[in-house]
């Protein structure tokens, strides 16, 4: 009989470990001058730097260490007054120079800390995650492996490399190990990826998009005991590309860990890989042999030793911090607590502001975009970010509708065209012919046919029985095939039948 | 006109005496006549050359502006990267390789119109010193065929040494432009660390490694180090202050006054009694000349070369990885069916030499994890301790001077089994490298047991270059007079074809 998650964190307590990669959206590359476009022709974007031919040499990409020091401000830490890059050794084909320049002991960033808050049944909880470091590197190239099962290099019949990543600047950052989140461990994880995700996306220095790996997230977990001080043995899950994936991952290594220790089994201390279709984790390769990358000093760079007063300029400049951006749009907007957490957790939020910051009235727009959009790309199993409708769009539609241009009815089919492709809202309406009819000569020649089919019903609302109107609106609607106003409908409707519409 | 000096052939350029193309082919000559048996050369670019100095010829009828060493040949020790010629640094790993980019050095020397015959040869990654670990055979020293002309370049001292150049690039990372200057009877020049980019030179141990000019006088070397040196954003530790006045010490001379430290630990035991007999006579004539001459002390110079030793293969293991046929140079046993890490493994077995396999494993080990700390970590301990010695004893001289070697050049085959021997021909030439400092070799004499050159090296504090050059050009104009010729003129003539 399988273990419930219930089961599992009755008896144990899990403790995290978040490593978080984040490529940077500088224009150039970490150590060269190459161009860092996504989705470039595969080599393309490679120099005598990035492909490691013999004598060339790396140097320091100046924006990217300012990226750095405020996403380091941002996070709370203490900004190293000089630190060094070093050497990463080990072989793998898509590695130009076959060590990593990255930085070991003497990392930029130290000692920081965020703030998450979740929604429980409790209500709000707020837990700190200790950030231990932030440090700089280089992204890897790229490998195809063609033929074979498995898409990995083993069993492979060719494999292409594409060193257009090669040299993207990275930023690594680490967290202290999470104790104390008990139960809500996979929600506080996915609460910290995305709190994360925003600042750094308030900062602007990167795409932060899970999705084309711009943002990716190791997973460390461990269960002990509870009341047990000592550790327990480690997985750390790759792979983990959404925010749902993050809780879905760590959700299903707390059972996995549960199942084992139950049967006395002890967990392998290794590297998994998170399946997004099964949510379920897959070996890779086992750490228990610490790999030994004979880390020293990059003698190529010299040290970074940023300025004080220049780290005091990017700290004064620093934008306002996601969570105190949302305490301000809350109250702006007057949303509820729990129709902000909806928004938080269906990650619209930012959408939604956009759309606000467009001209839309933010109830109507935070309607559009949890509501009908939300449920299209549930129904298409895809994210909201993917579907093809923007804010612009959504801001034309609210204000179609406020303007007596469009029914919800209709502006819903006005949707449903954008997310089709068939274009922007005001070509979806040409194309698809939709309009409102406002026309009353018309409207009441439906009215009367209508009540003249149902004379019953006509006859009770003449009596003052005004809920029996919505059938005969009904019959109207469906007569000027929705596209008319319902509310003019009614008011046609209940005049027509000697009844005020108030 | 081969064996005038640099400077004298400039003159000749500027007067019309002479044209780049003659001076270039008459050198192009000399190699093709000589070069069968020195072996200076690994490639000869003639077409290149001509076409090179057939420009600057052009550009000198048109009455521009030249720079000093306009149209005068040089030859390219192998290790930096010149834009679509063969660059082997030595190895069979590289047989073939066309670099697509000139290296910082390459560009300054074609922006100043030097001539670029070709490239040297040198031992494998620069890693030995007597050429015996190059990939395509040794380099014969031009004073005695059977001999080594040192290394790791001696294919650029030799090729001064017998008239086939009148100017080279080396590189020096624990004295390998210094050392084979000194057994070849010409002048070395490595300048302070970051003095000259390192961009395209192909690395060995990069904290170490350092471009410099090699000439047959002082003044040709500070020609040439004026035209390679200066800041290069492509190189982070490339210093971004003024270049030394480096030509202008040259031509002064002057040591009046200068305090010139002998260091105590690089002398006695160990030197053969020939370079300590023209060590001496270069002390007093440099005492002669008006510097005073005084003893400093380098009690940590003594461990120097142990910390060499893993400082150096430390860097070059993880230097030397990206050779590994994914991308360039040399592919074996890429057959259907074979992993990428058997090629990589079949390349590195036959593409790289002994020498380098030993230093691969060498520094591997030293930067394993558990051995870190006792092995690297000590040994930058050791180099802190080196450049603090350097420090104690400038406060007490201007410049610092020892032996460049201690023996004169050994025959070929005579150390090659024996590392610890060959890695001792370095011991006074290490310690310059460890602290990142400057340091000059110019000949001292013969031998009077073998007759064979023996080199006085010049030490001088980290971006004060031009001193070694003021010691270096007083020396050489008091041998010159006590001589009556340079010292090269009583090397034997070579055979030609």
């Amino acid at each position: 009989m399988a273990l419930t998650y219930e089961d599992v964190v009755a008896k144990y307590e899990p403790v995290l470990g978040l490593e978080v990669h984040v490529e940077l959206n500088t224009h150039s590359k970490m150590f060269c001058g190459c161009s860092t476009i996504f989705g470039a022709e595969p080599n393309t974007q490679t120099c005598p730097v990035c492909l490691a031919l013999p004598g060339a040499l790396p140097t320091v990409n100046e924006k990217a260490i300012e990226s750095t020091i405020k996403i380091g401000l941002a996070l709370n830490c203490s900004i190293a007054p000089f630190s060094r890059f070093a050497r990463k050794n080990y072989f793998y084909p898509d590695m130009p120079k076959n060590f990593q320049i990255s930085q070991y002991d003497e990392p930029i960033c130290v000692n920081g800390y965020v703030d998450v808050e979740i929604e429980t049944d409790e209500g709000p909880m707020s837990f700190r995650i200790e950030i231990e470091r932030v440090h700089m590197e280089e992204d890897t190239g790229k490998s195809l492996h063609v033929g074979g099962a498995t898409g990995r290099i083993h069993g492979a019949e060719y494999s292409l490399l594409d060193y257009n990543r090669a040299g993207i600047p990275l930023v690594e950052i680490v967290t202290k190990i999470v104790p104390g989140t008990g139960k809500y461990a996979p929600e506080v994880a996915k609460a910290y990826v995305a709190e994360l995700r925003d600042i750094l996306r308030s900062l602007g220095v990167s795409d932060v998009k899970m999705e084309q790996g711009s943002l990716r997230c190791d997973a460390n977990v461990s269960l002990r005991l509870i009341g047990i001080e000592t550790l327990g043995t480690r997985s750390e899950t790759k792979n983990v590309n959404s925010l749902r994936s993050v809780e879905r991952a760590i959700r299903g290594e707390m059972i996995r860990h549960a199942e084992l220790l139950n049967k006395g089994e002890r967990v392998v201390q290794e590297t998994r890989h998170f399946q997004e279709e099964s949510g379920l984790t897959r070996s890779g390769r086992s750490k228990e042999q610490a790999e030994d990358y004979r880390y020293f000093p990059e003698p190529d760079l010299v040290p970074v030793a940023p300025d004080a007063a220049w780290i005091e300029t990017l700290r004064a400049g620093l934008p306002e911090r996601p969570s105190v951006h949302r305490k301000r749009l809350q109250e702006a907007w007057a949303v509820p607590d729990k129709e902000m957490a909806a928004m938080i957790n269906a990650d619209v939020l930012n959408i939604v502001e956009a759309t606000v910051n467009l001209g839309a009235d933010p109830t109507k727009a935070r309607s559009w975009w949890l509501g009908e959009i939300s449920r299209i790309a549930n129904d298409k199993e895809v994210t909201i970010a993917n579907l093809n409708i923007t804010p612009v769009d959504v801001a034309e539609i609210v204000a179609l509708v406020s303007a007596g241009e469009l029914t919800d009815k209709l502006a819903r089919q006005v949707v449903e065209g954008v997310i089709a492709g068939e274009g922007k809202p005001s070509e979806v309406i040409a194309a698809r012919g939709i309009k409102v009819v406002n026309d009353d000569g018309a409207l009441m020649a439906a009215i009367e046919k209508v009540c003249t089919e149902q004379p019953e019903t006509a006859e009770k609302i003449r009596n003052g029985h005004l809920p029996a109107a919505g059938a005969l609106i009904g019959a109207v609607m469906k007569e000027t095939k929705g596209q008319a106003d319902a509310a003019r409908v009614r008011e046609l409707l209940l005049g027509h039948l000697g009844q005020s519409s108030n | 006109m081969i064996h005038l000096s640099a400077a004298q052939m400039a003159a000749k350029l500027a007067t019309g005496e002479t044209t780049s193309v003659a001076l270039t082919q008459a050198h192009l000559d000399r190699i093709n006549s000589v070069d069968s048996g020195v072996h200076a050369f690994l490639y000869v670019d003639t077409d290149g050359a001509l076409a090179q100095a057939a420009a600057v010829d052009a550009k000198r009828e048109q009455g521009q502006d030249l720079s000093p060493l306009a149209g005068i040949p040089l030859a390219l020790k192998d290790v930096m990267t010149q834009k679509g010629i063969p660059t082997t640094a030595g190895s069979k790993i590289l047989e073939g390789w066309r670099p697509p980019y000139d290296s910082t050095v390459v560009s300054k020397l074609k922006a100043n119109d030097i001539v670029i015959l070709g490239k040297t040869n040198m031992d494998e990654f620069a890693m030995g010193s007597s050429t015996e670990n190059s990939a395509y055979g040794p380099t014969h020293n031009p004073w005695d065929l059977t001999r080594i002309p040192g290394g790791s370049g001696g294919g650029s001292s030799a090729a001064l040494a017998a008239f086939e150049a009148p100017l080279a690039i080396g590189t020096d990372t624990g004295g390998s432009i210094r050392q084979p200057a000194a057994v070849t009877g010409t002048v070395g020049v490595k300048p302070t660390y970051g003095g000259v980019s390192r961009f395209g030179l192909i690395a060995f141990s990069s904290s170490l490694d350092q471009a410099g000019p090699c000439a047959r006088t002082v003044l040709d070397a500070a020609l040439l180090h004026e035209a390679i040196a200066g800041h290069d954003p492509k190189d982070s530790t490339s210093i971004n202050a003024p270049v030394p006045q480096v030509v202008a010490a040259a031509k002064s001379g002057d040591v009046k006054g200068m305090k010139i430290g002998v260091v105590k630990e690089l002398n006695g035991d160990g030197y053969q009694s020939g370079v300590r007999t023209r060590f001496e006579e270069s002390l007093e004539l440099l005492a002669a000349a008006g510097a005073e001459i005084v003893e400093v002390s380098a009690p940590n110079f003594e461990y120097a070369l142990a910390a060499y030793y893993l400082i150096a293969p430390s860097e070059c293991s993880s230097n030397l990885a990206r050779f590994d046929a994914m991308r360039y140079g040399l592919r074996v046993g890429d057959v259907d069916g074979a992993s990428a890490e058997s090629v990589m493994n079949l390349t590195r077995e036959v593409g790289f030499g002994r020498e380098v396999k030993r230093r691969i494993i060498l520094g591997t080990y030293a930067l394993s994890s558990g051995y870190y700390d006792a092995y690297y970590g000590s040994a930058q301990k050791v180099r802190t301790l080196i450049t603090q010695d350097f420090n104690n004893a400038f406060e007490k001289c201007d410049v610092m001077v020892s032996p460049t070697c201690p023996t004169t050049a050994f025959k070929i085959g005579e150390k090659s089994n024996d590392p610890i021997a060959m890695y001792l021909n370095d011991i006074a030439t290490i310690p310059v490298n460890m602290a990142g400092i400057g340091g000059m070799s110019l000949p001292a004499g013969l031998a009077p047991e073998d007759g064979l050159p023996v080199g006085f090296q010049i030490m001088s504090p980290a971006m004060q270059d031009q001193r070694m050059y003021l010691v270096g050009a007083a020396l050489e104009a008091a041998l010159l007079s006590k001589w009556g010729a340079p010292l090269l003129s009583k090397a034997p003539e070579l055979a030609g074809k």
